[in-house]
């Protein structure tokens, strides 16, 4: 095991498969010569040379069209986004042909979409967005958000492996800010079960990505409370583990549902709803939204501090639910 | 001003002998476009029956094109044609009943009644099924290119895109990243002139549309579209250019839709003189000419090539009225592949 950040696992797992599997190869904006805007990818071009890193013009349509192209014709392309936000370009490829094309007419479209998402550090509007949950509504899509180093590596690696177009969400917030042990060797985190971050007895929050460690301070501070707080991290949206979901409901009765997107059909409003439908008779208060509010993501530090949601503000939530 | 190369029209039979094509291989481009004419001819019959459900498509007037790109293709080539290609469709070789089904909605076209019309595709033909959105096919073409030459393998990706869907981006960068790459890919423009309703000169300011090529670094050429064996003849040289790695053509082949948009549309805003004087150029009409004169089609031969495709029409009609409508209860099958799904010839 080595201690690696949240971004060299990202990058160890790339590597890992692309020295596997020749059919492996990665294709973006700068992702070559200068080893992409977050440098995930430096170096790769010297190992696996331009054929299979590949400098793509700034054209995310072509880019995401032309792995779906190739993933039909047996590669297993892995796109990056410079920023989450662009692939608003691609919407298209990945919803109007990938997504469709197995259901439609039998052809399988492995591809993976890295897409690095998430604000914290005043991206602004268009650098700063977390679109998991549309993509999240659009079946034949799976969509994974890993909160932690071993899951970067391991669902970057199962993301890679599947049958099916993969939206893969690295938060950047947490690409050189979280470390942790990474196994060295090839392992796969799989795509659909969720991982309790923290045992608790009192109330459940559900979350992913980033929140993730959000909810942990937020949670330590409770400890002092005497309130114990269990969290849920999904890792997966698309499928999502509701099994897991519920079982923790079950067990605390009070749930808080955590999310950086916005409020409003925010995937927080299926977990929602999924829980009014088949837990009811097991809450003893009504589940808890935390989340960003409708609107932009602000660019200037207060405005995107009162935008993205703070330990104080989910503190808040669970005292709220812990007192209910 | 143009700046795409205007192709000529093909002449004798051994200027056709050394394009590749002998005797058989140009009775096998007849009987290819009579079928395909026949195949939406009987569909267009079928939907006046009320037999198939939701909208109806056809490329009259397209044939030629769509059989002479498709016949300069290699067996190991790919292609994603659009819904005026019927001919690809053809000429790869699937079968017609499969074609009929797909009209109806029927379990047993190759989308087993999950798409309608030509949304469809069989990919062990080497072909990929269209979406609606017509240019996004473009960069599908461009990444089987893609994956052609991070293998190096000689084979090439074929890209069909009409004069109306080069407005959208999807056309400008797939053009841009094969160019850049030189990749294995040929750009076919099916330009039937009416967008639905809006004419050339709302769609581009350009003389053609492959005048563009030059601006992404590689040839266009102008084709007359009824000429089939013009086509064959551009869309080889451009094919087996970029097999070698000459990097991508884009050809035009310019027709007229002789219908509609679609069976509801009476396409009463193209001008009537412009039909008769595209009538007059009818591509099934001006190859049967053009065989008889140059290559001395038979009274006999072309009796034979007609009763063959009827007859394969009348059985395929009978198969495809026995095919069962799809089970409701298999819908969801099949939303997410399975590893198994990547056991296929591209696959592997």
């Amino acid at each position: 095991m080595a201690e690696l950040t949240y971004l060299q696992a990202i990058s160890d797992g790339l590597r890992t498969e692309m020295r596997r599997n020749e059919k492996v190869f990665l294709i973006g904006e700068d992702v070559g010569v200068y080893g992409g805007a977050f440098k995930v990818s430096l170096g790769f071009q010297e190992e696996f040379g331009a054929w299979r890193v590949i400098d793509a013009p700034l054209a995310e349509t072509a880019i995401v069209g032309a792995c779906t192209g190739a993933a039909m014709m047996g590669m297993r392309p892995v796109a990056e986004m410079q920023f989450a936000d662009f692939i608003s370009c691609a919407w298209d490829h990945l919803v109007t042909i990938a997504a469709k094309q197995r259901w439609r007419a039998g052809t399988a479209v492995p591809i993976v979409v890295r897409l690095p998402s998430g604000g914290g550090f005043s991206g602004g509007p268009f650098h700063s967005q977390n679109p998991e949950s549309s993509f999240a509504h659009i079946p034949g899509l799976k969509c994974v958000c890993p909160a932690t180093p071993e899951d970067a590596k391991g669902l970057l690696i199962s993301a890679i492996e599947d049958p099916n177009p993969v939206l893969y969400f690295e938060h950047k917030h947490l690409y050189r800010r979280i470390k942790g042990e990474v196994p060295e060797e090839r392992y796969t985190t799989p795509i659909g079960k969720a991982r309790t971050h923290r045992e608790g007895t009192d109330v459940s929050v559900i979350t992913w990505g980033a929140m993730v460690h959000t909810a942990s301070e937020a949670a330590q501070q409770l400890e002092g409370d005497g309130v114990s707080v269990e969290i849920v991290d999904l890792r997966t949206v698309l499928p999502w583990d509701k099994a897991a979901v519920l079982e923790s409901v079950r067990k605390t009765s009070k749930v808080l549902v955590l999310h950086e997107d916005t409020h409003t059909g925010g995937f927080g409003a299926e977990i929602s709803a999924t829980i009014a439908e088949d837990a009811f008779e097991d809450l003893d208060a009504p589940v808890k939204r935390v989340t960003a509010p409708d609107s932009p993501v602000p660019f200037s530090p207060p405005l995107e501090k009162a935008f993205i949601p703070q330990v104080d503000d989910v503190v808040k939530g669970l005292r709220e639910l812990a007192e209910y | 001003m143009a700046i795409a190369r205007e192709a000529e029209p093909v002449g004798s039979l051994s200027e056709v002998r050394e394009a590749g094509l002998d005797r058989e291989d140009l009775l096998g481009i007849y009987r290819s476009m009579i079928l395909t004419r026949g195949v939406e001819e009987r569909g267009h019959i079928l939907y006046r029956q009320g037999k198939i459900p939701g909208s109806f498509y056809t490329g009259r007037g397209n044939e030629a094109a769509a059989v002479g790109v498709a016949t300069a293709m290699g067996a190991d080539d790919v292609g994603t044609p659009l819904h005026r290609d019927m001919g690809v469709h053809i000429v790869r070789g699937v079968e017609p009943w499969r074609i009929f089904a797909q009209y109806m909605g029927r379990a047993d076209g190759p989308t087993k009644g999950r798409d309608g019309n030509v949304h469809m595709a069989d990919s062990q033909l080497g072909l990929i099924a269209m979406v609606s959105h017509l240019p996004a096919m473009l960069p599908v073409a461009v990444g089987c290119a893609l994956a052609f030459r991070i293998r190096e393998e000689r084979r090439v990706a074929v890209g069909w895109f009409g004069e109306g869907a080069s407005a959208r981006g999807d056309a400008h960068e797939s053009m841009t990243l094969a160019g850049t790459r030189k990749l294995p890919v040929v750009f076919v423009c099916d330009n039937n002139q009416w967008a639905y309703s809006t004419p050339t000169h709302l769609e581009y300011a350009t003389e053609h549309v492959a005048d563009r090529a030059q601006a992404y670094g590689f040839e266009g050429v102008v084709v007359d579209g009824t000429d089939v064996l013009a086509v064959y003849r551009e869309a080889k040289r451009a094919i087996e250019k970029a097999r070698s790695g000459g990097g991508p053509t884009l050809v035009e082949c310019l027709t007229l839709r002789m219908e509609g948009h679609a069976v509801h549309d009476d396409a009463f805003y193209v001008p009537k003189v412009m039909f008769e004087r595209w009538a007059e150029n009818d591509p099934l009409e001006r190859y049967r000419n053009w065989l008889r004169q140059h290559a001395d089609m038979t009274d006999e031969e072309e009796d034979e090539i007609s009763a063959g495709v009827k007859k394969t029409l009348n059985d395929a009609l009978r198969r495809a009225e026995e095919s069962p409508m799809p089970d409701p209860a298999n819908l969801l099958e099949g939303v997410y592949a399975t590893p198994e799904d990547l056991d296929t010839p591209h696959h592997k």
